[in-house]
């Protein structure tokens, strides 16, 4: 398939993987962190790993918008999708992430109105269609997402859809990385970038990363050449003596980003004083929540929702596998408590978490050599 | 047998009363699906059909509820049929009656039903079997999407056919016989609420002659299976598990037309799931690969057809991916279906 095929090239591949391996030295360990969880599912789908040197070693980081949600909140989603008047429509991975009492597909069995949809366009299109209903988008995602959720929210506006409203959880990508560079003893010495939060926010939003952390970072695409031509652009920095902001994936993301996009979040979004991010805790001005002149589709002004912020389960140790501390194999429920089909946590929900990819596609390769769970 | 009175359908909806087993129903039986599926077998129209024949029976069953019932490249009556049939197929059975149920919701269009109908007819003559029975059965407005249909067959297996994932050996190739996901993605495509257009057709087909040419290749041939739900990656992790060996697939053997692949790749949906309706899957002893690859190709349903992996005997009970880059990976069982009602 043209576009797709170039990038997945074996001999491009080879040939970086070559170069990679010519700029470590060999017995040292390089640890690069991937922000982005749909770099995480590229790296264990095509089998990267396999063409790195052991030097190499990855390590994947919190950029899966399943992932970090909370419990509590997914509780919040439950409760509003059993309000008499609601639908809840939400994108398909949601529906499975386990909250403090079950996922929202086991309140959809026991009779909730939950629907799938693909954007939150779909949405709006579902509260024309259901005029005795209101349907509540369930929104999550970083910067990638929020500018969809925006214009929805300014089409409903224009249009006066009164049965419409949005759950916001979206969440910014800066406090979570400077929680990980923060964290005591980091293991990260390069981070490659997510691609399609940078289309939004810009390369530029990355430069405290080498500027106040001393750590390369290179923004990249999502197929495996891009994904190895970004590791080696992170370790020629490093051979050159560099530490900067550099960009893979010129073919879409600008230093400045997308100005449009970034000026309809503004408009109907901003920051929230705090928000808890599972694993990681309350992090202040980490997330947006919906500005008061959109405040009759706000369904947190709507509706009373419990907001019980509930623990996650004491053996899940989501939060490390999320900053990068531990791997996936190393909790004590991977694979056994906690699989794909009966997830503990959110890491093993989406296609894009450590766990889930780990668990689906990369088993075999854990250190200790056996497969665990099958 | 006296000849019945010809009965007319003048009904434009399926009502309640096509159900309740009176006059209404009967013109519905008679009037339209003895029309379409009609032979000597079914027109007794009595509580079981008595077939002739002797020897080793194959017996499956299928209920279809796909959505849309009409999509490109096939319907519900013509994957009902197909569906059935490869699955007696897949055993190495000659697949030669059906029975056929329906569940129709009240309000259905006549005109609708004799289409389906019509297509099932259709795709029984052209696979050769005979619909020896069937149900009508017509449920309140909501209680059902339209129509669902379930189809039973039976067929003949010849003295010496044992085909089963125990005779599977290490070394063994795994068959393919033609293009992966087209039924599935052409189905999804024809929902519209995913807002893309792509000229994708199912692949809905009978595919018991490429079994026959297979079957006919003796012990070579161990094992079948046609990939629907599920797609490729889970008949071969079940294969895998109930042989308790491995296989490895190789990536870029993997046969999926361009259009499909866009669709997988935008909607972020891996192929290797994606159900087909008109492929099977063959192990074949690696003596006779070529053989039967040959074989199969020479059929015009397994054009395409490829050798897309072996049987190993390590690591047990898994399905592996050598993919093109040099890299390998898992390749798991189906964690929760991507779009229920597929088939």
């Amino acid at each position: 398939m043209k576009y797709v095929d170039e990038y997945r090239s074996a001999e491009l591949a080879r040939g970086l993987a070559a170069e990679i391996a010519s700029l470590v030295r060999p017995g040292e360990t390089v640890r690069i962190m991937e922000v982005c969880g749909g770099h995480t599912h590229a790296i264990y789908r095509h089998g990267l790993e396999d063409l790195l040197p052991p030097e190499v070693e990855l390590v994947h980081g919190p950029g899966c918008p399943v992932c970090v949600i909370p419990m509590g909140r997914v509780d919040d989603a439950i409760a509003l999708a059993e309000e008499k008047d609601v639908t809840l429509a939400t994108f398909g991975d949601m529906l499975r992430v386990p909250g403090g009492r079950g996922s929202l597909l086991e309140a959809k069995a026991r009779g909730a109105d939950v629907r799938m949809v693909y954007s939150p366009l779909d949405a709006l299109a579902l509260a024309a269609k259901l005029p005795d209903r209101r349907v509540v988008f369930f929104a999550v995602g970083f910067e990638t997402t929020a500018p969809a959720t925006a214009v929805t929210l300014l089409r409903a506006r224009a249009e006066g859809t009164p049965n419409f409203a949005v759950f916001c959880n979206h969440v910014v990508i800066e406090p979570p990385l400077r929680a990980i560079l923060e964290t005591p003893g980091l293991r990260v010495d390069a981070f490659i970038g997510p691609g399609h939060v940078s289309t939004v926010i810009g390369t530029d939003a990355y430069r405290f990363i080498p500027e106040e952390y001393g750590r390369p970072v290179a923004v990249s695409a999502f197929e495996p050449v891009d994904l190895l031509q970004a590791m080696a652009m992170l370790l020629r920095q490093r051979a050159e003596g560099r530490c900067e902001v550099e960009n893979q994936y010129t073919r879409v993301v600008r230093p400045e980003g997308n100005a449009r996009a970034l000026a309809a979040i503004d408009e109907t979004m901003e920051l929230r004083d705090d928000f808890e991010w599972r694993g990681l805790g309350t992090l202040p001005r980490s997330a947006l929540r919906i500005r008061p002149p959109f405040a009759p589709w706000d369904a947190e002004k709507l509706y009373a929702l419990p907001g019980v912020r509930i623990e996650d389960p004491k053996a899940c140790r989501c939060g490390e596998v999320l900053t990068g501390q531990i791997k996936p194999w190393e909790c004590g429920v991977f694979g056994t408590a906690c699989t794909p089909e009966r997830p503990l946590g959110t890491c093993m929900v989406s296609s894009e978490g450590a766990c889930a990819a780990f668990y689906a596609y990369g088993r075999l390769r854990r250190p200790a050599g056996e497969p665990v769970g099958a | 047998m006296a000849p019945r009175r010809r009965r007319i359908l003048r009904d434009e909806l399926i009502t309640l009363a096509h159900g309740a087993g009176g006059k209404a129903t009967r013109d519905l039986v008679e009037a339209l699906f003895l029309e379409e599926l009609g032979n000597e077998i079914l027109s007794v129209l009595g509580d079981a059909a008595v077939v002739p024949g002797a020897g080793r029976l194959a017996l499956s069953t299928d209920a279809y509820v796909v959505h849309p019932l009409e999509f490109p490249g096939g319907d519900i009556g013509e994957l009902a049929v197909n569906g059935t049939v490869n699955d007696l197929a897949m055993v190495g059975a000659q697949p030669l009656w059906l029975t056929a149920g329906f569940v129709i919701e009240e309000g259905f269009p006549v005109a609708d039903l004799r289409r389906i109908v019509a297509s099932m007819g259709a795709a029984a003559r052209a696979a050769g079997v005979a619909v020896a029975a069937g149900d009508t059965k017509v449920v309140e407005r909501g209680k059902a999407d339209g129509l669902y249909v379930t189809t039973a067959g039976v067929g003949t297996v010849a003295a010496g056919v044992d085909l089963s994932p125990t005779r599977v050996r290490p070394g063994d190739r795994v068959l393919l016989s033609g293009t992966l996901a087209d039924h599935g993605m052409a189905v999804m495509v024809a929902r519209g609420d995913l807002q893309l257009e792509a000229e994708i057709g199912s692949d809905t087909a009978a595919v018991h002659e490429l079994a026959a040419v297979l079957v006919s290749l003796g012990a070579a041939l161990r094992f079948m299976r046609d990939p629907t739900r599920g797609g490729l990656a889970t008949a071969l992790n079940e294969l895998a598990e109930a042989a308790a060996l491995a296989v490895v697939l190789d990536e870029s053997a993997l046969p999926v037309r361009p259009a499909v692949t866009a669709a997988c790749e935008i909607l972020g949906i891996d192929p290797l799931y994606v159900a087909n309706e008109g492929k099977l899957i063959a192990i074949v002893a690696a003596a006779a690969a070529d053989e039967a690859l040959a074989a199969l190709r020479a059929h015009p349903l397994g054009r395409d057809a490829v050798i897309v992996g072996e049987v190993r005997e390590e690591p047990e009970g898994l399905v592996l991916l050598q993919t093109t880059l040099g890299g390998s990976r898992i390749v798991d069982m189906l964690v929760g279906d991507p779009l229920p009602r597929i088939c």
